[in-house]
Parts: structure tokens; C-alpha cells; sequence
């Protein structure tokens, strides 16, 4: 159903390869620390994948959605965290992709080309408002050549490192969602204040940033598109988001199931490997049963947004990543649950995954307003 | 919020849950986050559970038990001190675990040398069972205890041991027999000063992380045969007995964590207002509050039942891992509805700055230790094959 080509298989080989030696070896390290990952962003720099979404047009490789979420994917069985960076950079990338004109585009996406080590990413929760998102009470204002940004954000990954983060706020509350727009905000502008950086429990070598905008000075050309297209804008951005989240959880999964199985056919409890034990087998069949709907359905979703289908995109999204981020937590904490004590211990690294799953559950949209908008779509509610 | 009374047969247990309650909200709660922060095992607490005596409620009275109900009373700390602080509520469970073989095998003159040493000296027990290559396999134990004139000569390698580098006193499980079955294995009292007897590595751990888990081996370390604890043979069965009381006090812990998590989003919903309406008046949050609490009344139904029976002299193995297998899987769903929940109402259920994700974590271990749920499955079905027949 979902046939590689030849080059698509040498890109996923040498993906592959690279987090074998560089970001596996790093993975329980960065939990350790809560650092953030600089060594992965050179070493996916340094081989074109930091950005893969990144149109020829600007100097990037413009892979499909589908092998983007593969990559994810693979770096995600090793370390989630590193695999979010790659998430965030499209996260910042997307709304120029889909909305901007010319000239900005040129300005902002030619910065991530090449071997680039810039990061950008989305600062799109409003504090106290979670995921609440639509309910952002940020007002942007023109005052001759600038918008005057107010509010506070939080939650922005790659927040506190990011050379530049798009932003949404009201240019017009009259209009409802029709009165929001995006634009591009670069770190040295003044009024962008980075409060702190979150103290996690899952996905540490993340930086989840906490923010304030103090009038804010955007310049009146950052704007993405025109006023009043910055939530159409946003919806795309945020479905191409969870999407890369389920991929993330896929990969998650896949990763965490490996660990166990190679746990359980090396473990011996009363007289024979525990993967001998039919509840030991139960186990790994709800366990790899759940990795596999998930990744097909993060897949077809791939390929719809690969179509650009996108009156059905928001809502496979949000079902792929919620199907992707409950199994994930399911799987991984079976796995610790099949490693026993050992599974608890840092020294593995399926308790590591199993906190980094959580923040696959809460993070681009809880999984309770997944199912908000499932329903609400499919019962025909706008 | 919730009412344990129904459970408490006496005065005197009700007595003790208010003080514990209280103690544990003035005292433990505001260092639960910091021990588990800092991995580190807090002694000024272990003194206050002393004072209080915790440490030694399932003691004979003489050396400061609590007497009758001693099952019900230790359910009943571990759940008060649990819903502030998991890993302080760990030891309570793993004193009453590591002293059962002591009190229930040793001798007369064994006990009337420890036990006063033990209550009056606040000395900590740990359990030594487990092993490498013997988890849930208890029977696969490699550790051996030789005879040796009026000694025996204890080796082997223990891990996953709570309290391990803290203890004083040890009660370890070797095999006296080279025998392949169950009575092949004896407990006997290890001193902590016994040449030979050293700690290995403290592990890190994803929860319960103000516990003490070290690796502790034994090499050539000496005993006198008066520290073998009930006849040679009888390691397992009272292995077995001690899971009776043990397993109770996991399913109480598990409660105490899923009622700290409840009470947590309890308190915020109840506080917070959205323009119009409450939170707490919005259906998905009832629901996530009317799934906890029912989970969180049968576990304690469970639990209490158990412990109850245990107390009675009454056979509750069954019980035991019922209340063992659904209080550990109920606190992993409340805890885990209770980040969500927390997160849909203020984006922070996942940050360290609540204590709902500690919760999360601790609410784990509940699943693996004592007997991992698979095992405890095995248990319950067997159990009811038994009485079947």
C-alpha cells in the first residue's frame, strides 16, 4: 500500500544509520540533564535533515509529508526528544510555507538552508488559555510600520533558542477566528521576553519555553499573508502538527516494543524465556496490534496531506494522533510493566519512554480536544 | 473527602488515621517534591515515622505494635502518607515486609535480642528475595546458606532492595537445599555489621524516587544457626505469608497515590471559573471525576477487605492480589486522568510544578513490585481454581 522508491529508501537507510551512532547513544543522557539537544541539531545540520520539509524554492530538499513522518519516526525510536526537534522546525516553517508572500519567505526560509543550524518554532498557547487555543486574547495592533504584540505565550518549543517563532494574535477581536493572523517574530526584536523554560516530565532534552510579549514591535511586513488569515493559517499548521506527533508516537512505540522484546527473549523466570508465557504474549501482540493502526493511519494521513486534501486532513490528524499518543503510553508502559524491576531502573530506557509518551498525549492539542474535534466534524459542528 | 469510616473497625484505628492525616499534610507533603527532585532518602522523616510509631505497628505489642488490626492500621498509614508522599509511604511497607519473617520464624531469644534493638534502636529492616535472575521466579533464588558447625555461611547477590543501604537489619532468603522445589529455600537475620555483607550501587529510579533501592551482596558472611528464621525450608511459605499482609498495604498505597491525584484536580476545578460557568460544572470533567471515584471506592473496598481478613486470621491471598492488581491499575488511570485533566483545564499537568506527573510515576512501581499484576493474575486465578474444586 505505502511503496518506497529507491531514494526514499537510501534517505530512510542513512537516517537510520546516523541515530544508530550519533542520537541513540545520546538519548538517556539528555533526559538526564534536561539539556537541550545542540549536538543532535549539528549532526541533523550537517546531513539535510533538520529541515526536509524546506521547499527547493529556498535551498531545502522538499521531502513529502509521508517521509518526513518516516524520519520522525526513526529518530523517535531512539529519542524522542531529538525527534521534536525536527517537529518544531516545521512548526515554524509550515505558516510561511502556506501563507507568506514572496519576499518573506525569501527573508526567512533561505535562513534554514543548507546546513543551517537555525531553529525556529511555534509559539501558538496563549498561558492560562492550554488548549484552549482558539480562545487567544493576544492583540495585535498597527501602529504605523509595526504591530504592537501583547500577552504571554507559552509552551513554545524550541522558545528560548529559536532565532525566529511565528505567532498568532488578533488584528481585528470584531471578527472572531476571521481577525486572527500570523506573523514572523525574530528573537533580537524588542519586547520579546523569554521568561523561563519548563521543568519536564517527559521529552527533557526539549525546550518548552515560557514567553511574554511586551508590545512586541513586529514589522509590518513580518505579517504572514494578509489580516485575518492567521487561523485557516493556524489549523493547517496545528493538523500538520499532530500529525508529525503520531509519528512521533509511532515511533516512540516501535522503539519501546524492541527494548521489551529483546528483554523478554533473553529473560529466563521459571525455567524458560519469559516471552515463552502466554500473558508475556498477550502482551506483546495488544502491544505491536496497537503500533501498527497507529502507523497506518499516521501514514494515510501523511498521504492525504501529501494530496493536500485538507477538508479531511484536521480530523485524521487529530484521530492519528490520538490513536498514535494512547498506544504509545499503552505500549511503553507494557514494556516496563514486561521488564519488572529492571524496566523501572534509569539505567533502561523504556521508563524514559514511557514519561516521553505522555507528552505525546498532551502535547500540539491534549487528546481530549482531539476528541472535540473528531466529533464535532463528523457530527457536522463548525 | 473521601470517607474511610465504614472500614475502620475501631476507635482506636480511627484515632490513629486523623493523626497520621494530619501529620502527613503539615510534615510530609511539602517535601515530597524535593525527595523526589534530589533522589534522595530522608531521614528527618524516617524519625518523625518513628516518633510516631509507624515504623513498627506490625510489631508484637511489647515492642511497640499496634495489636489487633495491625493489617488494617498499616493499610491505613501507608494510604494517609501516600496521598502526599509515595516514597515516604514505601517505608512503612518495606519495614513491616522486611521485619514479617523476623516476627513470624524467629525464636524467643532471637526476637528478645532484635526486636528491642530493632523498636528502641530504630533500626530499619530490608527484604533481601529478589535477585537477578529471580523476580517474580522467587524459587529460582541462586543465594545459599551452608552449614557450617553452629553456623551457616550466607552468598549470593541481592538487588532491587528498599532500604538497602539504610537498614540495619536483614532479612535475607536463601537456598538450604540443593533441592529444585519450593522448600528448598530459608530466611534468616543478617546484622548490617556482618563481615562480608556489603552494598552494591543505589539505583535511579522513574519513581518512588525518595526510596532506597541499592544491590547488596553477601560473601561468606557468617550467621550463627539461631538467626534462621522458622525451620529450614519454610523461606517460601513464609514468603508467602508475608505477600498476605504486604500485597493489602501496595493496594493502599496505590489508593493513597489516586486519592493525592484526585484531590488535586478536585481542588483546581473547584476553584477555577471560565467565564460562564464553573469548570467542575463542564461533562468531561465530571467524568473524569465520576471514573477516579469509582475506581478509587472499589480499590479501597478491596483493600480493606484484604487487610480485614488478614487480620482475622482468615485466609485472604485471593484478596490480596485482587486489591494489589486493581488498586495498581486504578492509580495508574487516575493519575494519569488526572495530567490530562489538568492539562485541558491549565496547560500544566505535565510540568514538574504540579505533583500530578511525581504521582504518575510513583503510581507505577504499585504495578511491578510485591509481585508484578501479571503474576498477581496467576495468583487470583489459581486461587479460584482452588476453591472450586
Amino acid at each position: 500500500m505505502f511503496q518506497l522508491d529507491e531514494e526514499q529508501r537510501l534517505i530512510l537507510q542513512s537516517v537510520r544509520e546516523i541515530v544508530q551512532k550519533e542520537i541513540t547513544p545520546r538519548a538517556a543522557g539528555l533526559d538526564q540533564t534536561g539539556e537541550f539537544p545542540l549536538e543532535a541539531v549539528r549532526i541533523f545540520a550537517k546531513n539535510d535533515f533538520l529541515n526536509p520539509l524546506l521547499p527547493r524554492a529556498y535551498g531545502g530538499v522538499e521531502l513529502s509529508t509521508f517521509i518526513f513522518c518516516m524520519i520522525v519516526e526513526e529518530i523517535a525510536k531512539a529519542c524522542a526528544s531529538a525527534s521534536l526537534l525536527l517537529i518544531a522546525q516545521a512548526e515554524g516553517t509550515l505558516p510561511m510555507v502556506y501563507g507568506a508572500d514572496e519576499p518573506l519567505k525569501g527573508k526567512y526560509l533561505r535562513r534554514l538552508a543548507g546546513g543551517s543550524e537555525i531553529l525556529t518554532g511555534l509559539g501558538a498557547i496563549e498561558s492560562s488559555a492550554g488548549s484552549g487555543i482558539f480562545s487567544l486574547p493576544t492583540n495585535a495592533e498597527l501602529r504605523g510600520s509595526h504591530y504592537i504584540l501583547g500577552g504571554e505565550r507559552c509552551f513554545v518549543k524550541n522558545g528560548s533558542v529559536a532565532d525566529f517563532l511565528v505567532l498568532y494574535a488578533y488584528t481585528d477581536r470584531s471578527k472572531g477566528s476571521r481577525g486572527i493572523s500570523a506573523f514572523v517574530a525574530e528573537k533580537g526584536f524588542p519586547g520579546f521576553v523569554f521568561k523561563r523554560d519548563e521543568d519536564k516530565m517527559g521529552t527533557r532534552g526539549t525546550v518548552y519555553s515560557e514567553m511574554r510579549l511586551e508590545n512586541l514591535r513586529v514589522p509590518r511586513e513580518n505579517l504572514i499573508g494578509q489580516e485575518g488569515e492567521g487561523f485557516a493559517n493556524m489549523l493547517k499548521t496545528l493538523s500538520a502538527s499532530r500529525l508529525f506527533t503520531a509519528a512521533q508516537a509511532v515511533g516512540l512505540s516501535q522503539g519501546a516494543l524492541d527494548e521489551a522484546l529483546s528483554y523478554a527473549r533473553r529473560r529466563v523466570q521459571f525455567g524458560k524465556t519469559i516471552s515463552h508465557h502466554a500473558p508475556i504474549q498477550f502482551m506483546i501482540a495488544e502491544m505491536a496490534t496497537g503500533i501498527e493502526s497507529a502507523r497506518l493511519l499516521t501514514y494515510e494521513t501523511a498521504f492525504l496531506l501529501d494530496q493536500e486534501r485538507w477538508e479531511k486532513v484536521g480530523t485524521y490528524a487529530a484521530m492519528a494522533k490520538l490513536v498514535a499518543s494512547d498506544a504509545a503510553m499503552k505500549v511503553t508502559t507494557d514494556a516496563v510493566q514486561m521488564m519488572g524491576g529492571y524496566g523501572y531502573m534509569r539505567d533502561y530506557p523504556v521508563e524514559r519512554m514511557m514519561r516521553d509518551a505522555k507528552a505525546t498525549q498532551v502535547h500540539s492539542g491534549t487528546n481530549q480536544i482531539m476528541k472535540l474535534i473528531i466529533g464535532r466534524d463528523l457530527a457536522g459542528i463548525s | 473527602m473521601f470517607d474511610q469510616t465504614s472500614f475502620i473497625p475501631t476507635e482506636k484505628l480511627k484515632a490513629l488515621r486523623d493523626k497520621i492525616q494530619r501529620i502527613a499534610r503539615d510534615k510530609i507533603a511539602s517535601q515530597a517534591s524535593l525527595v523526589d527532585e534530589e533522589e534522595f532518602f530522608n531521614h528527618e522523616v524516617e524519625s518523625l515515622l518513628w516518633d510516631l510509631g509507624l515504623l513498627t505497628l506490625t510489631f508484637p505489642e511489647q515492642y511497640g505494635g499496634f495489636g489487633k488490626g495491625r493489617t488494617v492500621a498499616l493499610c491505613l498509614a501507608v494510604e494517609e502518607i501516600a496521598k502526599v508522599c509515595a516514597s515516604s509511604s514505601l517505608l512503612l511497607i518495606i519495614q513491616a515486609v522486611g521485619s514479617f519473617p523476623i516476627i513470624h520464624g524467629g525464636s524467643k531469644e532471637l526476637k528478645k535480642r532484635y526486636l528491642p534493638q530493632m523498636s528502641q534502636g530504630r533500626k530499619l529492616v530490608a527484604y533481601l528475595v529478589t535477585e537477578p535472575s529471580a523476580g517474580s521466579d522467587i524459587a529460582n533464588i541462586q543465594s545459599t546458606a551452608v552449614r557450617e558447625g553452629d553456623d551457616y555461611l550466607l552468598n549470593g547477590s541481592k538487588c532491587f532492595a528498599t532500604s538497602g543501604g539504610v537498614a540495619g537489619i536483614y532479612s535475607v532468603l536463601a537456598k538450604t537445599s540443593e533441592q529444585e522445589e519450593k522448600g528448598s529455600s530459608s530466611f534468616f537475620l543478617v546484622e548490617r555489621e556482618s563481615p562480608g555483607l556489603s552494598i552494591g550501587r543505589t539505583e535511579s529510579k522513574l519513581g518512588q524516587r525518595g526510596s532506597n533501592t541499592t544491590e547488596v551482596f553477601l560473601e561468606n558472611v557468617r550467621v550463627p544457626a539461631g538467626n534462621l528464621l522458622g525451620r529450614e525450608g519454610e523461606g517460601f511459605l513464609i514468603a508467602m505469608k508475608d505477600f498476605d499482609m504486604s500485597r493489602p498495604a501496595i493496594a493502599a498505597q496505590a489508593l493513597g497515590i489516586a486519592e493525592g491525584a484526585f484531590e488535586a484536580v478536585l481542588q483546581f476545578v473547584k476553584t477555577q471559573h471560565t467565564l460562564r460557568t464553573p469548570i467542575a460544572d463542564h461533562p468531561a470533567i465530571q467524568s473524569i471525576l465520576a471514573d477516579s471515584a469509582v475506581l478509587i471506592e472499589a480499590s479501597r473496598g478491596l483493600t480493606y477487605r484484604a487487610a480485614i481478613l488478614n487480620d482475622e486470621g482468615k485466609d485472604n491471598t485471593k484478596f490480596a492480589s485482587m486489591a494489589k492488581c486493581f488498586a495498581g491499575d486504578a492509580a495508574m488511570k487516575v493519575t494519569a486522568d488526572a495530567i490530562d485533566a489538568l492539562q485541558v483545564l491549565s496547560g500544566y499537568g505535565f510540568v514538574k510544578d504540579f505533583q500530578v506527573e511525581r504521582m504518575f510515576r510513583d503510581a507505577k512501581l504499585t504495578q511491578i513490585f510485591e509481585g508484578t499484576n501479571q503474576i498477581q493474575r496467576l495468583v487470583i486465578a489459581r486461587q479460584i481454581l482452588k476453591e472450586s474444586m
